[in-house]
């Protein structure tokens, strides 16, 4: 059962890097346009951030 | 929109010599140095790169980014760019552009309520999950030492969430207690702390059941429905709000005989405002110099342009439609007719919100029930027993199991489906619970001008004039662009008329237009400048020098859908109205082109409304269905209204819906769909009601665990979510 004592932190930590990241992402305006973000995939031109 | 398209203020001819005029024009748009562009017709990655390539190669350009889920471009610019400038760019490129007034947009443009609920829903999700799985661990045989270290985990995860992602619920329920009334977020905030509490305390006790999973998973549910109601009405309320973005509030002042741009609010009482032809009155006032014609029929109803030259006192909303129109001010801002109408729509706004929602009426029914099963089983387990743990411990459980999950859910879910189907339709619903009184509808109420008509006249007598006429006509028609000129165009082209030869065309304003045919004056316009006997119809009449002049006859074109919505309509029972505030002539023959037997013509704004309000009062459901100043009031006192997109501004605020397309047809399919929603809503009502009918004895009987819980919860919110995805 010592085993718990690793497994139950690391299940903890993984799930708040994930909500840690999904804050990250909603403060820094990453769903505001969805249908846009989909088609920017495919254009040439290099856009290595989003811009507010 | 384009037709007002101005050359840039450092472009104009008269800032270079007057450089004062240009800092005033600039100074409207330092605070706007953030432009923003409509563009319906962007569709693609190609539209994207295209459009902001071509903005950001203007080196006054900061920064311009395309969003393609708004259809919208955001621009940075230098202080002396302006919008009008980068709609050109645009419009360059073959799209196409509007200029939203920022000022509007900004108002709202980061939905922070929304921001806020996502973050407590992510937050409330994490720690659910997490909970959850400490859970299936208790539920499948921890014991003692185990058991109390996964309860503790719990706790220390439960608790700071609670405290954090529960605070909507706490809010909303201690602002209905301090009222002292009860609503949905009462027995959820008492739910969600008793079964902390409790489950603290059993913890504490090393007992067996806990019920944190089940507070969090319950506030995550409950969350979920909130955001979804939210996102809802965020959606509808920025479409709305792009609408009045669209009608950006800047005139055109004189001073000293220069132009100069201005935003609306900075108009006073005594300036002069330039009105080109198109453009819309900003203000109250009296016509200084110009010839012209009015048309009123956002205002009023009426269909015949109306007659302008000095003297002659104008209010703002009526369009300017052939000649340029000097004005001085006589009232500005909120003291204009237009605005003191609108006025009185936003006190009558104040009777529609004794509507009580499905949901709250459910909530009226279930939250004082639920707290007194509660409490009588906590009582009856306390005597029974002797035990206030046990006892306590069964009342959570009671309230827990009861938990209004679905009925959270139930209404959220359909609204956001039915919004979601209406919007692609073309209708946007604004008010919440407009889906609701929209099912209710029994009456319905059309407004004829702009309405069910398109605003634009059509020709109806050309088969009746003589060929020779008809060319003449058509050559003069060439030399304006009032609107039944170019009726006129339309009609002479799709017939294949030939155009006559006549010459030295010259547009007199207010009157029509004159040329030289054949050695002879022809006119085309009203009929007492061509001699003609005026007919109680829209017409326009042509006069040939020395014979007889002919009347040319126009009716209001049918806005697309207006018959198949009106037969829809009609067949599915309900009763419809048309009333309008133009000639008894005009609408009574719509009245028989669409099969429409009541109707009321020559209607003021009072009339229509007290017309509704004695139908209300017999106890129909009334729909208006109106776009004028003329139709607000009827608007508010209706039932439930909608209103089309090219209504005025003071309309579509007092309307629950708007039609976006040009089409009218949604409005039958918007009826059936609300009704096909309400009739969902209440089915989820059953179904969360049937999940109580089922567990509640369980749970006062002391035979509820954690896990019946747990699985009742879940299956009646998965259940309610499904049933109101089948609307689609």
């Amino acid at each position: 059962m010592n085993v718990l004592a690793y497994l139950i932190p690391i299940s903890l930590l993984l799930g708040s890097v994930g909500l840690i990241a999904f804050v990250y992402t909603v403060r820094s305006n990453q769903y505001d346009d969805p249908e846009g973000d989909s088609r920017r995939i495919l254009s040439d031109e290099y856009d290595e951030r989003p811009k507010k | 929109m384009t037709a007002t398209l101005r050359p840039s203020p450092s472009a104009c001819p008269a800032c270079a010599a007057a450089p004062a005029a240009e800092v005033v024009a600039a100074r409207g748009e330092v605070d706007a140095a953030q432009i923003a562009l409509s563009l319906p017709t962007v569709h693609c990655a190609a539209c994207i790169s295209k459009i902001e390539r071509a903005l950001n190669a203007d080196p006054r350009v900061t920064s311009a980014r395309v969003n393609l889920t708004l259809k919208r471009a955001s621009i940075d610019a230098a202080p002396d760019v302006t919008a009008l400038e980068m709609a050109a760019l645009v419009e360059g490129l073959g799209y196409e552009a509007h200029e939203l007034d920022a000022g509007t947009l900004n108002a709202t443009a980061t939905d922070k309520a929304g921001r806020d609920l996502l973050m407590r829903l992510a937050v409330a999700g994490f720690a659910s999950m997490n909970v959850m799985l400490l859970s299936v661990a208790v539920w499948s045989g921890a014991e003692a030492a185990t058991r109390d270290l996964f309860h503790w985990i719990s706790a220390a995860i439960a608790l700071p969430t609670i405290a954090f992602a529960g605070q909507p619920f706490f809010r909303n329920a201690w602002a209905a207690l301090s009222n002292r009334q009860l609503n949905m977020d009462v027995p959820i905030t008492l739910a969600i702390l008793l079964a902390v509490v409790t489950s603290l305390w059993e913890t504490a006790l090393s007992g067996e059941h806990a019920y944190f999973d089940a507070a969090l998973t319950l506030t995550f549910f409950l969350l979920a429905g909130r955001y979804l109601d939210h996102r809802t009405r965020a959606i509808a309320r920025s479409a709305a709000e792009e609408l009045t973005a669209l009608e950006v509030p800047r005139a055109t002042r004189l001073v000293d005989d220069e132009e100069e741009e201005v935003m609306l609010a900075d108009l006073a009482v005594g300036d002069l405002v330039l009105v080109r032809p198109g453009g819309r009155m900003p203000v109250d006032g009296e016509i200084i110099s110009g010839m012209s014609e009015l048309d009123r029929s956002l205002l009023t109803g009426e269909t015949l342009p109306v007659l302008a030259e000095p003297g002659q006192a104008v209010s703002a909303g009526e369009v300017n439609l052939t000649g340029p129109l000097t004005i001085r001010a006589t009232a500005v801002g909120a003291d204009t007719s237009l605005h003191q109408m609108a006025d009185l729509v936003a006190i009558a706004e104040s009777g529609r919100s004794r509507y009580t929602s499905l949901a709250d009426k459910a909530a009226k029914l279930y939250a004082p029930g639920v707290h007194i099963l509660s409490a009588l089983s906590f009582l009856g387990w306390h005597l029974y027993s002797g035990d206030v743990r046990v006892a306590l411990n069964i009342a959570a459980a009671v309230l827990i199991i009861t938990c209004p999950c679905a009925l959270g859910l139930a209404v959220p879910a359909v609204t956001t489906a039915a919004s979601g189907r209406l919007f692609r339709r073309g209708m946007l619903v604004k008010d919440a619970t407009a889906l609701e009184r929209l099912a209710e509808v029994d009456t319905v109420v059309f407004d004829k001008t702009g309405t069910l008509t398109a605003g634009t006249p059509e020709l109806t007598n050309l088969a009746d004039l003589p060929r020779k006429s008809l060319g003449i006509a058509y050559a003069l028609a060439q030399g304006s662009s009032h609107p039944l000129a170019r009726a006129i165009n339309q009609a002479a082209r799709q017939a294949g008329i030939a155009m006559a030869k006549v010459e030295a065309i010259t547009e007199v304003p207010g009157y029509g237009t004159k040329g030289q045919w054949d050695g002879r004056e022809v006119r085309l316009g009203r009929a007492s400048w061509t001699g003609a006997e005026a007919l109680p119809v829209t017409a326009t009449y042509l006069g040939v020098e020395g014979s007889d002049p002919t009347a040319l006859t126009f009716s209001d074109r049918l806005r697309d859908g207006a018959e198949e919505a009106v037969t829809a309509l009609q067949e599915s029972g309900k009763e419809v109205y048309l009333m309008s505030g133009d000639t008894t002539p005009a609408v009574e023959d719509l009245a028989n082109r669409l099969g429409i037997r009541h109707w009321l013509a020559e209607a003021l704004p009072a009339d229509k409304s007290a017309r509704i309000q004695d139908l209300t009062s017999k106890g129909a459901k009334v729909l208006m269905v109106g776009d004028g100043l003329n139709d607000t009031a009827a608007l508010t006192a209706a039932h439930v209204s909608i209103s089309p997109a090219t209504a005025l501004d003071a309309a579509r605020v007092a309307s629950d819906i708007v039609l976006l397309g040009n089409d009218l047809s949604p409005v039958a399919a918007g009826c059936k769909t609300a009704e096909a929603a309400t009739r969902r809503i209440r089915e989820n009502f059953r179904i969360a009601t049937l999940y109580n009918v089922i567990a509640v004895p369980l749970a006062v009987i002391g035979l509820a665990t954690p896990l019946i819980a747990a699985l009742a919860m879940s299956t009646s919110s998965i259940t309610v979510s499904l049933n109101a995805l089948r609307l689609r």
